[in-house]
Protein backbone atom coordinates (compact mmCIF):
# COMPACT_ATOMS: atom_id res chain seq x y z
CA UNK A 1 0.00 0.00 0.00
CA UNK A 2 1.17 3.59 -0.80
CA UNK A 3 -0.14 6.20 1.03
CA UNK A 4 0.65 9.98 0.66
CA UNK A 5 2.34 10.59 3.83
CA UNK A 6 4.85 7.80 3.48
CA UNK A 7 8.38 9.31 2.59
CA UNK A 8 9.22 9.54 -1.06
CA UNK A 9 12.90 8.38 -1.35
CA UNK A 10 15.20 8.76 -3.91
CA UNK A 11 18.75 6.24 -3.78
CA UNK A 12 21.58 6.29 -5.59
CA UNK A 13 23.97 3.41 -5.89
CA UNK A 14 27.07 3.39 -7.66
CA UNK A 15 29.46 1.02 -5.45
CA UNK A 16 30.87 -0.73 -8.88
CA UNK A 17 29.59 -0.85 -12.47
CA UNK A 18 25.65 -0.31 -11.76
CA UNK A 19 24.44 3.31 -11.83
CA UNK A 20 21.48 2.93 -10.08
CA UNK A 21 18.44 4.93 -9.20
CA UNK A 22 15.51 3.88 -6.97
CA UNK A 23 12.63 5.76 -6.04
CA UNK A 24 10.19 4.06 -2.99
CA UNK A 25 7.08 5.35 -1.19
CA UNK A 26 7.44 3.84 1.96
CA UNK A 27 7.60 0.21 1.45
CA UNK A 28 6.48 0.36 -1.84
CA UNK A 29 9.15 -0.10 -5.00
CA UNK A 30 8.08 2.87 -7.42
CA UNK A 31 10.95 2.64 -9.54
CA UNK A 32 14.27 0.77 -10.23
CA UNK A 33 16.52 2.40 -12.82
CA UNK A 34 19.88 0.78 -14.15
CA UNK A 35 22.27 1.70 -15.83
CA UNK A 36 24.81 -0.32 -16.71
CA UNK A 37 28.54 -0.09 -17.74
CA UNK A 38 29.40 -4.31 -17.44
CA UNK A 39 29.76 -4.36 -21.44
CA UNK A 40 32.35 -1.74 -21.36
CA UNK A 41 34.24 -3.67 -18.76
CA UNK A 42 33.61 -7.34 -20.57
CA UNK A 43 36.78 -7.09 -22.55
CA UNK A 44 39.11 -6.84 -20.01
CA UNK A 45 37.36 -9.84 -17.92
CA UNK A 46 36.67 -7.81 -14.78
CA UNK A 47 35.74 -4.14 -13.77
CA UNK A 48 38.59 -1.81 -14.18
CA UNK A 49 37.34 1.30 -11.70
CA UNK A 50 38.32 4.44 -13.83
CA UNK A 51 35.83 3.49 -16.71
CA UNK A 52 33.19 2.30 -14.21
CA UNK A 53 33.78 6.09 -12.52
CA UNK A 54 33.63 7.62 -16.08
CA UNK A 55 30.61 5.42 -16.71
CA UNK A 56 28.90 7.13 -13.52
CA UNK A 57 29.79 10.36 -14.62
CA UNK A 58 28.09 10.11 -17.53
CA UNK A 59 25.00 7.84 -16.14
CA UNK A 60 24.04 10.04 -13.32
CA UNK A 61 21.66 13.38 -14.77
CA UNK A 62 19.72 10.57 -17.28
CA UNK A 63 19.07 8.15 -14.76
CA UNK A 64 18.11 10.14 -12.19
CA UNK A 65 15.97 11.92 -15.10
CA UNK A 66 14.73 8.83 -16.59
CA UNK A 67 13.93 7.28 -13.05
CA UNK A 68 11.69 10.10 -12.14
CA UNK A 69 10.06 9.77 -15.34
CA UNK A 70 9.20 6.47 -15.01
CA UNK A 71 7.85 7.07 -11.83
CA UNK A 72 5.51 9.80 -12.78
CA UNK A 73 7.09 11.94 -9.73
CA UNK A 74 9.18 15.22 -9.99
CA UNK A 75 12.22 15.81 -8.58
CA UNK A 76 10.79 18.21 -6.21
CA UNK A 77 8.10 15.93 -4.65
CA UNK A 78 11.25 13.64 -3.11
CA UNK A 79 11.31 13.86 0.56
CA UNK A 80 14.81 12.14 0.83
CA UNK A 81 17.91 11.11 -0.92
CA UNK A 82 19.66 8.02 -0.06
CA UNK A 83 22.73 6.94 -1.23
CA UNK A 84 25.07 4.03 -0.66
CA UNK A 85 28.37 5.46 1.06
CA UNK A 86 30.37 2.02 0.80
CA UNK A 87 31.85 -0.32 0.74
CA UNK A 88 33.13 -0.09 -3.21
CA UNK A 89 35.04 1.01 -5.22
CA UNK A 90 36.26 4.32 -4.02
CA UNK A 91 36.08 6.54 -7.11
CA UNK A 92 32.78 5.19 -8.22
CA UNK A 93 31.34 5.44 -5.07
CA UNK A 94 32.57 9.08 -4.81
CA UNK A 95 30.37 9.86 -8.20
CA UNK A 96 27.36 8.51 -6.53
CA UNK A 97 27.57 10.47 -3.06
CA UNK A 98 28.64 13.85 -4.94
CA UNK A 99 25.37 13.34 -6.72
CA UNK A 100 23.37 12.78 -3.85
CA UNK A 101 24.71 15.43 -2.06
CA UNK A 102 24.06 18.07 -4.41
CA UNK A 103 20.81 16.62 -4.90
CA UNK A 104 19.66 17.28 -1.42
CA UNK A 105 21.48 20.44 -1.38
CA UNK A 106 19.24 21.68 -4.72
CA UNK A 107 16.26 20.51 -3.37
CA UNK A 108 16.63 21.03 0.53
CA UNK A 109 16.02 17.56 1.24
CA UNK A 110 17.86 15.55 3.78
CA UNK A 111 20.89 13.18 2.96
CA UNK A 112 21.32 9.94 3.99
CA UNK A 113 24.23 7.73 3.61
CA UNK A 114 23.74 4.18 3.78
CA UNK A 115 25.76 1.15 4.01
CA UNK A 116 25.63 -0.99 0.56
CA UNK A 117 25.70 -4.38 2.69
CA UNK A 118 22.48 -3.37 5.01
CA UNK A 119 20.94 -2.37 1.37
CA UNK A 120 21.07 -5.87 -0.14
CA UNK A 121 19.20 -6.82 3.11
CA UNK A 122 16.58 -4.21 3.44
CA UNK A 123 15.07 -4.37 -0.24
CA UNK A 124 13.52 -7.31 0.78
CA UNK A 125 10.53 -5.23 2.49
CA UNK A 126 9.72 -3.95 -1.67
CA UNK A 127 8.78 -7.81 -1.95
CA UNK A 128 8.15 -9.19 0.81
CA UNK A 129 7.11 -6.72 3.38
CA UNK A 130 8.97 -5.83 6.81
CA UNK A 131 11.80 -8.30 7.81
CA UNK A 132 11.31 -10.10 11.12
CA UNK A 133 13.66 -9.18 13.68
CA UNK A 134 15.83 -10.45 14.23
CA UNK A 135 16.80 -11.48 10.32
CA UNK A 136 19.61 -14.25 9.49
CA UNK A 137 20.89 -12.69 6.26
CA UNK A 138 23.31 -14.88 3.68
CA UNK A 139 25.10 -11.80 1.37
CA UNK A 140 26.90 -13.62 -1.88
CA UNK A 141 28.09 -10.96 -4.91
CA UNK A 142 31.52 -10.70 -6.52
CA UNK A 143 32.98 -8.80 -3.58
CA UNK A 144 31.69 -10.59 -0.63
CA UNK A 145 29.62 -13.66 1.21
CA UNK A 146 29.06 -13.17 4.51
CA UNK A 147 26.51 -14.37 7.43
CA UNK A 148 25.03 -11.58 8.85
CA UNK A 149 22.49 -12.13 12.49
CA UNK A 150 20.20 -8.61 11.68
CA UNK A 151 18.40 -7.43 14.46
CA UNK A 152 17.41 -4.29 12.67
CA UNK A 153 18.55 -3.40 9.37
CA UNK A 154 18.79 0.73 10.15
CA UNK A 155 20.92 0.11 12.94
CA UNK A 156 21.87 -2.95 14.18
CA UNK A 157 24.06 -5.40 11.89
CA UNK A 158 25.99 -8.44 13.26
CA UNK A 159 28.91 -10.22 11.55
CA UNK A 160 28.95 -14.05 12.15
CA UNK A 161 31.34 -14.91 9.21
CA UNK A 162 32.81 -13.98 6.02
CA UNK A 163 34.64 -15.20 3.05
CA UNK A 164 38.45 -15.87 4.22
CA UNK A 165 39.62 -15.50 1.00
CA UNK A 166 37.96 -14.98 -2.58
CA UNK A 167 34.06 -13.87 -2.67
CA UNK A 168 31.15 -16.73 -4.00
CA UNK A 169 30.67 -14.56 -7.07
CA UNK A 170 34.48 -14.37 -7.64
CA UNK A 171 35.11 -17.83 -7.83
CA UNK A 172 32.17 -18.02 -10.30
CA UNK A 173 33.92 -15.63 -12.30
CA UNK A 174 37.20 -17.67 -12.38
CA UNK A 175 35.57 -20.66 -13.30
CA UNK A 176 33.78 -19.36 -15.62
CA UNK A 177 37.20 -18.05 -17.50
CA UNK A 178 38.71 -21.45 -16.67
CA UNK A 179 35.43 -23.30 -18.80
CA UNK A 180 35.98 -20.40 -21.66
CA UNK A 181 32.66 -19.08 -20.55
CA UNK A 182 31.81 -15.12 -21.02
CA UNK A 183 32.36 -12.85 -18.29
CA UNK A 184 30.48 -12.18 -16.08
CA UNK A 185 30.34 -15.63 -15.07
CA UNK A 186 27.41 -16.36 -12.52
CA UNK A 187 24.72 -16.25 -15.03
CA UNK A 188 26.22 -18.49 -17.69
CA UNK A 189 27.79 -21.15 -15.52
CA UNK A 190 24.17 -21.00 -13.75
CA UNK A 191 22.93 -21.55 -17.47
CA UNK A 192 25.78 -24.58 -18.24
CA UNK A 193 25.23 -26.23 -15.21
CA UNK A 194 21.06 -27.09 -15.83
CA UNK A 195 22.53 -29.25 -18.76
CA UNK A 196 25.43 -30.87 -16.44
CA UNK A 197 25.58 -33.68 -13.44
CA UNK A 198 26.09 -32.10 -10.23
CA UNK A 199 27.38 -34.96 -8.82
CA UNK A 200 29.42 -35.75 -11.64
CA UNK A 201 32.89 -34.14 -9.70
CA UNK A 202 33.25 -34.13 -5.93
CA UNK A 203 34.51 -30.96 -5.53
CA UNK A 204 36.31 -29.36 -2.25
CA UNK A 205 33.92 -28.26 0.36
CA UNK A 206 35.68 -25.11 2.15
CA UNK A 207 36.16 -24.70 6.05
CA UNK A 208 33.17 -27.54 6.38
CA UNK A 209 35.35 -30.39 8.28
CA UNK A 210 37.25 -30.82 11.84
CA UNK A 211 39.43 -27.94 13.17
CA UNK A 212 38.21 -25.34 10.08
CA UNK A 213 35.13 -26.19 10.76
CA UNK A 214 35.36 -25.20 14.58
CA UNK A 215 37.55 -22.44 13.76
CA UNK A 216 35.96 -21.07 11.00
CA UNK A 217 32.29 -21.92 11.81
CA UNK A 218 30.38 -19.45 9.64
CA UNK A 219 33.10 -18.66 7.50
CA UNK A 220 33.55 -19.43 3.70
CA UNK A 221 36.67 -20.05 1.97
CA UNK A 222 36.44 -20.69 -2.19
CA UNK A 223 39.71 -20.33 -3.28
CA UNK A 224 40.88 -23.31 -2.90
CA UNK A 225 37.84 -24.59 -4.78
CA UNK A 226 38.60 -22.43 -7.86
CA UNK A 227 42.25 -24.12 -7.58
CA UNK A 228 40.66 -27.26 -7.47
CA UNK A 229 38.62 -26.86 -10.76
CA UNK A 230 41.00 -25.25 -12.45
CA UNK A 231 43.82 -28.02 -12.04
CA UNK A 232 40.96 -30.43 -12.61
CA UNK A 233 40.71 -29.13 -15.94
CA UNK A 234 44.22 -28.33 -16.51
CA UNK A 235 45.21 -32.26 -15.82
CA UNK A 236 41.90 -33.34 -18.21
CA UNK A 237 43.28 -31.39 -21.07
CA UNK A 238 46.76 -32.37 -21.13
CA UNK A 239 45.45 -35.85 -20.77
CA UNK A 240 43.94 -35.07 -24.18
CA UNK A 241 40.61 -35.68 -22.43
CA UNK A 242 37.08 -34.21 -23.26
CA UNK A 243 36.03 -31.53 -20.75
CA UNK A 244 32.32 -31.91 -19.68
CA UNK A 245 31.66 -28.53 -19.30
CA UNK A 246 28.37 -28.45 -17.70
CA UNK A 247 29.70 -31.49 -15.24
CA UNK A 248 32.11 -29.60 -14.40
CA UNK A 249 30.30 -26.14 -13.99
CA UNK A 250 27.26 -27.99 -12.06
CA UNK A 251 29.54 -29.78 -10.00
CA UNK A 252 31.73 -26.59 -9.51
CA UNK A 253 28.40 -24.88 -8.74
CA UNK A 254 26.91 -27.64 -6.32
CA UNK A 255 29.92 -27.55 -4.10
CA UNK A 256 29.90 -23.48 -3.40
CA UNK A 257 26.04 -23.41 -2.85
CA UNK A 258 26.40 -26.78 -0.81
CA UNK A 259 28.76 -24.73 1.76
CA UNK A 260 26.68 -21.25 1.17
CA UNK A 261 23.24 -23.05 2.41
CA UNK A 262 24.53 -25.48 4.90
CA UNK A 263 26.00 -22.81 7.29
CA UNK A 264 23.46 -20.66 6.76
CA UNK A 265 21.05 -22.58 8.43
CA UNK A 266 23.71 -23.72 10.60
CA UNK A 267 23.25 -20.18 11.65
CA UNK A 268 20.01 -20.00 12.05
CA UNK A 269 19.51 -23.09 14.12
CA UNK A 270 22.71 -21.43 16.67
CA UNK A 271 21.15 -18.30 16.84
CA UNK A 272 17.46 -19.23 16.97
CA UNK A 273 16.40 -17.76 14.00
CA UNK A 274 13.78 -18.47 12.20
CA UNK A 275 14.13 -16.19 8.89
CA UNK A 276 16.64 -16.53 6.37
CA UNK A 277 17.32 -14.10 3.48
CA UNK A 278 19.61 -14.44 1.09
CA UNK A 279 20.48 -11.07 -1.05
CA UNK A 280 23.42 -10.06 -3.17
CA UNK A 281 24.03 -11.32 -6.88
CA UNK A 282 24.86 -14.72 -6.60
CA UNK A 283 21.22 -15.53 -4.80
CA UNK A 284 20.21 -14.54 -8.82
CA UNK A 285 21.82 -18.23 -8.94
CA UNK A 286 18.54 -20.80 -9.70
CA UNK A 287 20.22 -23.48 -7.76
CA UNK A 288 21.27 -21.72 -4.69
CA UNK A 289 17.35 -20.64 -4.51
CA UNK A 290 16.64 -24.14 -4.86
CA UNK A 291 18.52 -26.08 -2.17
CA UNK A 292 18.36 -22.89 0.26
CA UNK A 293 13.66 -23.29 0.08
CA UNK A 294 14.74 -27.06 0.00
CA UNK A 295 16.83 -27.21 3.52
CA UNK A 296 15.19 -24.20 5.13
CA UNK A 297 11.57 -26.20 4.43
CA UNK A 298 13.39 -29.44 6.15
CA UNK A 299 14.58 -26.95 8.78
CA UNK A 300 11.46 -25.53 9.27
CA UNK A 301 13.39 -22.16 8.63
CA UNK A 302 11.36 -19.33 6.01
CA UNK A 303 13.06 -18.38 3.21
CA UNK A 304 13.06 -14.90 1.69
CA UNK A 305 14.96 -14.12 -1.40
CA UNK A 306 14.63 -10.79 -3.07
CA UNK A 307 13.41 -11.37 -7.52
CA UNK A 308 16.71 -11.21 -9.09
CA UNK A 309 16.41 -8.03 -10.49
CA UNK A 310 16.86 -6.84 -6.34
CA UNK A 311 19.41 -9.03 -5.86
CA UNK A 312 21.74 -7.63 -7.83
CA UNK A 313 23.02 -3.87 -7.15
CA UNK A 314 20.53 -1.56 -7.35
CA UNK A 315 19.06 2.48 -6.40
CA UNK A 316 15.67 0.95 -4.97
CA UNK A 317 17.82 -1.43 -2.27
CA UNK A 318 19.43 2.07 -1.26
CA UNK A 319 15.96 4.13 -1.17
CA UNK A 320 14.19 0.86 0.46
CA UNK A 321 16.99 1.32 3.46
CA UNK A 322 17.00 4.76 3.27
CA UNK A 323 13.03 4.81 4.07
CA UNK A 324 13.21 2.78 6.56
CA UNK A 325 15.94 5.14 8.11
CA UNK A 326 13.32 7.75 7.85
CA UNK A 327 10.70 5.47 9.49
CA UNK A 328 12.50 5.00 12.29
CA UNK A 329 13.51 8.64 12.99
CA UNK A 330 17.24 7.69 12.38
CA UNK A 331 19.32 11.04 11.72
CA UNK A 332 20.49 12.25 8.15
CA UNK A 333 23.81 12.46 7.42
CA UNK A 334 26.00 15.62 7.34
CA UNK A 335 27.02 17.33 3.59
CA UNK A 336 30.65 16.36 4.55
CA UNK A 337 29.63 12.72 4.00
CA UNK A 338 32.77 10.74 3.00
CA UNK A 339 32.53 7.78 0.73
CA UNK A 340 34.15 4.99 2.32
CA UNK A 341 34.99 2.30 0.16
CA UNK A 342 35.99 -0.41 3.18
CA UNK A 343 32.76 0.65 5.52
CA UNK A 344 32.27 -2.19 7.60
CA UNK A 345 29.29 -3.77 7.92
CA UNK A 346 28.38 -2.35 11.18
CA UNK A 347 28.23 0.99 10.18
CA UNK A 348 24.77 0.68 8.51
CA UNK A 349 24.38 4.49 8.48
CA UNK A 350 26.95 7.02 7.45
CA UNK B 1 21.94 36.65 -12.70
CA UNK B 2 23.14 34.45 -9.52
CA UNK B 3 26.02 32.34 -10.75
CA UNK B 4 27.87 29.54 -8.57
CA UNK B 5 31.23 28.59 -9.91
CA UNK B 6 32.99 25.69 -9.03
CA UNK B 7 35.73 23.80 -9.63
CA UNK B 8 37.55 21.13 -8.13
CA UNK B 9 40.40 20.26 -10.62
CA UNK B 10 43.25 20.98 -8.41
CA UNK B 11 44.21 20.68 -5.35
CA UNK B 12 41.30 22.74 -4.13
CA UNK B 13 37.85 22.88 -3.48
CA UNK B 14 36.63 26.21 -4.29
CA UNK B 15 33.00 27.19 -4.72
CA UNK B 16 31.93 30.97 -5.55
CA UNK B 17 28.98 32.77 -6.16
CA UNK B 18 28.58 36.03 -8.94
CA UNK B 19 25.54 38.51 -9.11
CA UNK B 20 26.78 39.42 -12.41
CA UNK B 21 28.79 42.20 -11.49
CA UNK B 22 30.02 41.00 -8.56
CA UNK B 23 31.53 38.09 -6.87
CA UNK B 24 29.54 38.18 -3.56
CA UNK B 25 30.79 35.14 -1.70
CA UNK B 26 33.79 32.59 -2.19
CA UNK B 27 35.31 29.31 -0.41
CA UNK B 28 38.36 27.38 -0.84
CA UNK B 29 39.72 24.74 0.99
CA UNK B 30 43.14 23.32 -0.20
CA UNK B 31 43.53 19.47 0.43
CA UNK B 32 43.65 17.31 -2.74
CA UNK B 33 41.83 14.24 -1.10
CA UNK B 34 38.86 15.90 0.60
CA UNK B 35 37.01 17.28 -3.06
CA UNK B 36 33.83 15.03 -2.39
CA UNK B 37 33.78 15.65 1.24
CA UNK B 38 34.23 19.45 1.18
CA UNK B 39 32.56 20.42 -1.78
CA UNK B 40 28.98 20.38 -0.73
CA UNK B 41 29.66 22.33 2.31
CA UNK B 42 31.79 24.78 0.37
CA UNK B 43 28.58 25.53 -1.88
CA UNK B 44 26.17 25.73 1.25
CA UNK B 45 28.55 27.96 2.82
CA UNK B 46 28.48 30.68 -0.16
CA UNK B 47 24.82 30.68 -0.74
CA UNK B 48 24.35 30.90 3.52
CA UNK B 49 26.52 33.94 3.36
CA UNK B 50 24.66 35.57 0.17
CA UNK B 51 21.53 34.85 2.31
CA UNK B 52 20.75 32.72 -0.85
CA UNK B 53 19.06 29.86 -1.85
CA UNK B 54 19.77 27.08 -4.09
CA UNK B 55 16.55 28.00 -6.02
CA UNK B 56 17.63 31.23 -6.91
CA UNK B 57 20.86 29.98 -8.69
CA UNK B 58 20.10 31.19 -12.66
CA UNK B 59 23.69 29.62 -13.61
CA UNK B 60 25.55 26.92 -12.80
CA UNK B 61 29.54 27.25 -13.70
CA UNK B 62 31.98 24.02 -13.92
CA UNK B 63 35.66 23.93 -14.29
CA UNK B 64 36.24 20.75 -16.86
CA UNK B 65 39.76 20.35 -16.09
CA UNK B 66 41.94 18.57 -16.73
CA UNK B 67 42.48 17.40 -13.25
CA UNK B 68 42.99 14.43 -11.53
CA UNK B 69 40.06 12.53 -12.70
CA UNK B 70 38.61 11.68 -8.86
CA UNK B 71 38.78 14.87 -7.72
CA UNK B 72 37.67 16.37 -11.39
CA UNK B 73 34.63 14.11 -11.44
CA UNK B 74 33.19 15.19 -8.11
CA UNK B 75 32.77 18.86 -9.43
CA UNK B 76 31.68 17.75 -12.24
CA UNK B 77 28.83 15.72 -11.44
CA UNK B 78 27.74 18.35 -8.60
CA UNK B 79 27.10 20.59 -11.15
CA UNK B 80 25.40 18.72 -13.33
CA UNK B 81 23.02 17.21 -10.57
CA UNK B 82 22.36 20.78 -8.45
CA UNK B 83 21.79 22.26 -12.25
CA UNK B 84 19.23 19.24 -12.79
CA UNK B 85 17.56 20.07 -9.33
CA UNK B 86 17.48 23.82 -9.07
CA UNK B 87 16.43 25.03 -13.29
CA UNK B 88 19.66 26.41 -13.06
CA UNK B 89 21.39 26.22 -16.69
CA UNK B 90 24.95 24.34 -16.89
CA UNK B 91 28.11 26.14 -17.94
CA UNK B 92 31.55 24.58 -18.17
CA UNK B 93 35.17 25.90 -18.55
CA UNK B 94 38.55 24.97 -19.10
CA UNK B 95 40.22 25.12 -15.67
CA UNK B 96 43.32 25.86 -16.92
CA UNK B 97 41.66 28.94 -18.22
CA UNK B 98 40.74 30.14 -15.07
CA UNK B 99 44.02 29.90 -14.18
CA UNK B 100 45.07 31.69 -16.42
CA UNK B 101 42.72 34.72 -15.64
CA UNK B 102 44.27 34.71 -12.21
CA UNK B 103 47.63 36.41 -13.53
CA UNK B 104 48.14 39.78 -11.86
CA UNK B 105 47.08 43.06 -13.44
CA UNK B 106 50.54 44.35 -14.28
CA UNK B 107 51.21 41.05 -16.27
CA UNK B 108 50.62 41.00 -20.17
CA UNK B 109 51.73 38.95 -22.86
CA UNK B 110 52.39 35.13 -22.84
CA UNK B 111 52.25 32.82 -19.93
CA UNK B 112 51.97 28.92 -19.29
CA UNK B 113 49.49 27.36 -17.08
CA UNK B 114 50.89 23.98 -15.92
CA UNK B 115 49.47 22.39 -13.20
CA UNK B 116 49.77 18.65 -11.41
CA UNK B 117 48.69 15.66 -13.76
CA UNK B 118 50.41 13.26 -11.46
CA UNK B 119 52.59 10.29 -12.78
CA UNK B 120 55.30 13.32 -13.12
CA UNK B 121 53.36 15.05 -15.96
CA UNK B 122 51.87 18.33 -16.04
CA UNK B 123 48.61 19.60 -17.79
CA UNK B 124 49.12 22.67 -19.79
CA UNK B 125 48.70 25.61 -22.04
CA UNK B 126 50.03 28.58 -23.59
CA UNK B 127 47.93 31.62 -23.06
CA UNK B 128 47.76 35.18 -24.00
CA UNK B 129 46.86 37.63 -21.70
CA UNK B 130 46.35 41.48 -21.50
CA UNK B 131 43.93 43.77 -19.02
CA UNK B 132 40.47 41.67 -18.93
CA UNK B 133 41.16 39.25 -21.65
CA UNK B 134 42.80 35.79 -21.60
CA UNK B 135 43.08 33.68 -24.79
CA UNK B 136 44.50 30.07 -25.32
CA UNK B 137 47.01 29.61 -27.88
CA UNK B 138 46.82 25.82 -27.73
CA UNK B 139 44.57 23.51 -26.41
CA UNK B 140 45.00 21.87 -22.98
CA UNK B 141 47.73 19.12 -23.13
CA UNK B 142 49.46 16.51 -21.31
CA UNK B 143 52.61 15.91 -20.70
CA UNK B 144 56.21 15.55 -19.03
CA UNK B 145 57.70 18.87 -18.07
CA UNK B 146 60.50 17.85 -20.13
CA UNK B 147 58.53 17.82 -23.60
CA UNK B 148 57.27 20.81 -23.29
CA UNK B 149 59.31 23.53 -25.71
CA UNK B 150 61.93 24.90 -23.52
CA UNK B 151 60.25 28.36 -24.93
CA UNK B 152 57.23 28.03 -23.10
CA UNK B 153 58.81 26.20 -20.33
CA UNK B 154 60.48 29.62 -19.61
CA UNK B 155 57.33 31.73 -19.95
CA UNK B 156 55.73 32.63 -16.42
CA UNK B 157 54.49 29.67 -15.23
CA UNK B 158 50.83 29.75 -13.36
CA UNK B 159 49.93 26.22 -11.13
CA UNK B 160 51.73 23.72 -9.55
CA UNK B 161 53.51 21.97 -12.26
CA UNK B 162 56.48 25.33 -11.09
CA UNK B 163 56.64 23.98 -7.95
CA UNK B 164 56.71 20.08 -8.28
CA UNK B 165 59.26 20.72 -11.17
CA UNK B 166 61.11 23.64 -10.60
CA UNK B 167 64.39 22.38 -12.73
CA UNK B 168 62.13 22.51 -15.76
CA UNK B 169 60.07 25.92 -15.01
CA UNK B 170 62.40 28.86 -14.15
CA UNK B 171 59.93 31.46 -13.95
CA UNK B 172 57.45 30.65 -11.23
CA UNK B 173 53.99 33.11 -11.26
CA UNK B 174 51.05 33.41 -9.65
CA UNK B 175 48.46 31.31 -8.03
CA UNK B 176 48.90 27.45 -7.54
CA UNK B 177 45.41 26.26 -7.82
CA UNK B 178 42.07 27.31 -8.89
CA UNK B 179 39.99 30.21 -7.72
CA UNK B 180 36.16 29.86 -8.11
CA UNK B 181 35.71 33.80 -7.98
CA UNK B 182 38.37 34.35 -11.16
CA UNK B 183 36.19 30.89 -12.54
CA UNK B 184 32.99 33.31 -12.04
CA UNK B 185 34.50 36.58 -13.07
CA UNK B 186 35.91 34.32 -16.56
CA UNK B 187 32.31 33.05 -16.80
CA UNK B 188 30.37 36.16 -16.75
CA UNK B 189 32.28 37.81 -18.69
CA UNK B 190 32.20 35.45 -21.32
CA UNK B 191 28.66 34.77 -21.04
CA UNK B 192 28.44 38.73 -21.74
CA UNK B 193 30.00 38.36 -24.67
CA UNK B 194 27.92 35.65 -26.23
CA UNK B 195 29.77 32.48 -25.37
CA UNK B 196 27.25 29.79 -24.22
CA UNK B 197 30.00 27.83 -22.86
CA UNK B 198 28.16 24.72 -23.84
CA UNK B 199 30.76 22.05 -23.09
CA UNK B 200 29.80 20.31 -20.14
CA UNK B 201 32.32 16.99 -20.74
CA UNK B 202 35.35 16.60 -18.36
CA UNK B 203 39.18 17.05 -19.61
CA UNK B 204 40.53 13.59 -19.32
CA UNK B 205 43.13 14.09 -21.93
CA UNK B 206 44.45 10.41 -20.74
CA UNK B 207 42.32 7.11 -21.38
CA UNK B 208 41.25 4.90 -19.04
CA UNK B 209 44.40 3.11 -16.93
CA UNK B 210 42.96 -0.49 -18.06
CA UNK B 211 45.01 -3.17 -16.99
CA UNK B 212 46.81 -2.84 -13.68
CA UNK B 213 43.96 -2.52 -11.59
CA UNK B 214 41.37 -4.88 -12.53
CA UNK B 215 39.02 -6.41 -10.22
CA UNK B 216 36.48 -9.26 -9.62
CA UNK B 217 33.41 -8.74 -11.73
CA UNK B 218 30.79 -6.78 -9.37
CA UNK B 219 33.65 -6.56 -7.13
CA UNK B 220 31.68 -5.26 -4.51
CA UNK B 221 28.21 -6.35 -6.36
ZN1 LIG C 1 26.25 -5.51 -3.94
Amino acid sequence: MTTPDQPLVLGIETSCDETGVGIVRGQTLLVDTIASSVQEHARFGGVVPEVASRAHLEAMVPTIERACRDAGVRLTDIDAVAVTAGPGLAGALLVGVAAAKALALGLGRPIYGVNHLAAHVAVDVLEHGPLPEPTMALLVSGGHSSLLLVPDVTADIRPLGATIDDAAGEAFDKVARVLGLPFPGGPHIDRVAREGDRLAIDFPRGLTTGRDLERYRFDFSFSGLKTAVSRWVQVRQAAGETVHVADVAASFQEAVVDVLTRKAIAACRDQGVDDLLIGGGVAANSRLRALAQRRCDAAGIRLRVPRPGLCTDNGAMVAALGAQVVARGGAPSALDLPADSSMPVTAVRA
Amino acid sequence: MLLLALDTSTSAITVALHDGSTVLAEASTIDPRAHGERLAPGIRAVLDEASAAPGDLTHIVCGLGPGPFTGLRVGIVTARVLALATGASLHGLCSLDALAAAVDAATAGEVLVATDARRKEVYWARYAVSAGSVVALSAPAVARPADLPEGVRALPALGRGPLLYPEFFPAPHGPLDVRAGVLAELAVSRLGAGDALADREPLYLRRPDATPHVVAKSALG
